[in-house]
């Protein structure tokens, strides 16, 4: 089978792990205008948090059931008590205290675990390749591909179909147009948090069968998200998804062509998008 | 009803609003005159809390109000239609309404869609969908299933035509009908003397003016000096 093939679908699933990191942080910039430094280290603390219940307990399952959730209380923490203080204050505080965070998540990552990484096993489950005829493929990316697909519409749902998501749509246009309706922007702000926390966490999770838990790994990941944010169109949850998906096959599909320059051409994608549409793939004035 | 008194309000260091003081009474429609850059927007944004007055307080049924935040103030029953409307783009006229819509408010859905019929026919159309007239009706529809027992009406008329002015009017007299007081900034100085029981001037920050009805119709030499564009 076509090597290509293999990467696409490579690619879509790396994507769509980049979408769920991506996709609060835009959020949370779209409606809060607030620049978080520290979503990196929720993914982060994420995969650490995924690999400590399966050392614990044995269970992948457990762990996946667990750790995001326990990320969201993390997050909605961080931004009732430390976060919220910053929304009026510029940018440049903010960048301040979530990188201050971000580097105090790491450490304490550090502290717990070590300084190396640490592998996290596929569930036994979900050992092994499918193979249809000249088809072979891990069955644990599979699983990613399906499961965060069907997370992905579950969410889309929520956001289109229910009183909260409209409350958050509305949010990502004009907050204050919101609190004059009597709805209060604060408590949605700490939900938006919560879930953004728990969409890397679980992002972190998914993530750590297949290249471990690493201390390191949230700079990176909050480059991408970046990027994502970037391309996709501040605030836009398909945007988001197209942003991700994107990133995630050209760095794929490049890691076979030209792998030393894989990673750059993410950049260069994202360059070629604000070139033609500034504003990003969905986003709007 | 509402009771500001002797509000001062900034933008930063540039102090706007020079110990404002107006009331407005259960189910009076009251206006708020004055020329571009009176105030007027301000004093509006001062009573819902968008902008913090630093000196003077406001009352609303009798508690104070001012310095809590902007969703309390909704709460407490005051809706802001501004002046820019504010119709979120991306969303439904039925969602603009849902996220607003109170089970307390005496404007449901259906009162609204009977006395709105144009927003009936395009509930499934997107904000964005909407000309001027359709935005500033869901607006004013969308404060109203808010629940306010005091609508705020920043220029509500601003930029329609002659027709929509008319029927806005029509709107607005409803709205008092339904036991509602309005606080009403407009330009078109014929539509405020139709509407409103009672009339302030803002000029530079200070009320210079309040008279009856009655009293500003015969003021001409008041609305000749604080109205008249120069
Ligand atoms: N966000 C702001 N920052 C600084 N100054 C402002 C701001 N908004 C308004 N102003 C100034 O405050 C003054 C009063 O403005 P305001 O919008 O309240 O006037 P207005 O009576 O509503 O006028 P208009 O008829 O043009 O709407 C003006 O001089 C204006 O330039
Ligand atoms: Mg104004």
């Amino acid at each position: 089978m076509s090597l290509y093939l293999i990467q696409l679908i490579n690619g879509l699933g790396i994507g769509m792990i980049y979408f769920m990191i991506s996709v609060g942080l835009s959020i949370i910039f779209g409606t809060m205008n607030f620049v978080n430094f520290a979503h990196g280290a929720f993914y982060l603390l994420g995969a650490y948090l995924c690999y400590a219940v399966v050392a614990a307990t044995g269970s992948f399952w457990l762990a996946l059931a667990v750790a995001p959730p326990a990320m969201a209380l993390t997050g909605w923490f961080a931004e009732r008590y430390l976060l919220s203080r910053l929304y009026h204050a510029p940018h440049q505080y903010q960048i301040l205290v979530t990188l201050g965070l971000a580097l105090v998540i790491q450490e304490g990552v550090m502290l717990v675990w070590g300084a190396i990484g640490q592998n996290v096993a596929t569930p036994v489950l979900l050992q092994g390749v499918v193979v249809f005829g000249s088809f072979v493929y891990p069955k644990y990316r599979l699983f990613v591909i399906g499961f965060t697909a069907l997370l992905t519409f579950v969410l889309w749902l929520a956001l289109e179909r229910t009183r909260y998501g409209a409350i958050l749509r509305a949010g990502t246009e004009s907050t204050e147009m919101v609190a004059l309706l009597g709805i209060d922007i604060f408590r949605m702000f700490s939900f938006t948090f919560a879930l953004g926390a728990y969409l890397a966490g679980l992002a972190g999770g998914l993530t750590a069968p297949i290249s471990g838990a690493d201390p390191f790994m949230g700079p990176g990941a909050l480059s991408v998200a970046f990027v994502v944010v970037v391309i996709g169109g501040i605030g836009s949850f398909s945007g988001a998804l197209a942003g991700g998906l994107l990133i995630g096959v050209v760095q794929s599909e490049m890691s076979s062509l030209w792998s030393e320059g894989a990673n750059i051409m993410i950049y260069v994608a994202m360059a070629l998008v604000i070139l033609v549409r500034p504003r990003g793939l969905l986003g709007r004035a | 009803m509402l009771r500001v008194d002797g509000i001062h309000s900034y933008y930063g260091k540039s102090h706007i609003l020079h110990g404002v003081s107006l009331e407005v009474n259960k189910g009076e429609v009251v206006s708020l005159l004055g020329r571009n850059g009176a105030g007027k927007t301000t004093t509006m944004k001062s009573i819902v809390g968008i902008v913090v007055p630093r000196e003077g307080s406001i009352l609303f049924d009798g508690t104070t109000i001012s310095g809590i935040e902007t969703h309390k103030v909704a709460q407490r029953g005051i809706a802001f239609v501004p002046e820019h409307r504010g119709i979120f783009q991306l969303l439904s006229v039925e969602e603009n309404l849902a996220i607003a819509a109170r089970r307390d408010s005496i404007w449901g859905l259906s009162e609204v869609f009977a006395n709105f019929p144009r927003l009936k026919e395009r509930r499934h159309n997107r904000g964005s969908d909407l000309s001027g007239g359709e935005q500033q009706m869901l607006a004013i529809a969308r404060a109203l299933v808010n629940g306010p027992k005091l609508l705020l009406l920043d220029e509500p008329t601003e930029g329609l035509a002659p027709v929509i002015v008319d029927e806005v009017v029509q709107v607005i007299a409803a709205v008092r009908q339904s036991g509602i007081a309005v606080l009403l900034v407009e330009q078109n100085i014929k539509v405020c003397m139709n509407l409103a029981d009672r009339h302030y001037i803002l000029e530079q920050g200070n009320i210079v003016y309040s008279g009856s009805r009655d009293e500003f119709c015969t003021a001409d030499q008041v609305r000749e000096r604080y109205l008249t564009l120069n």
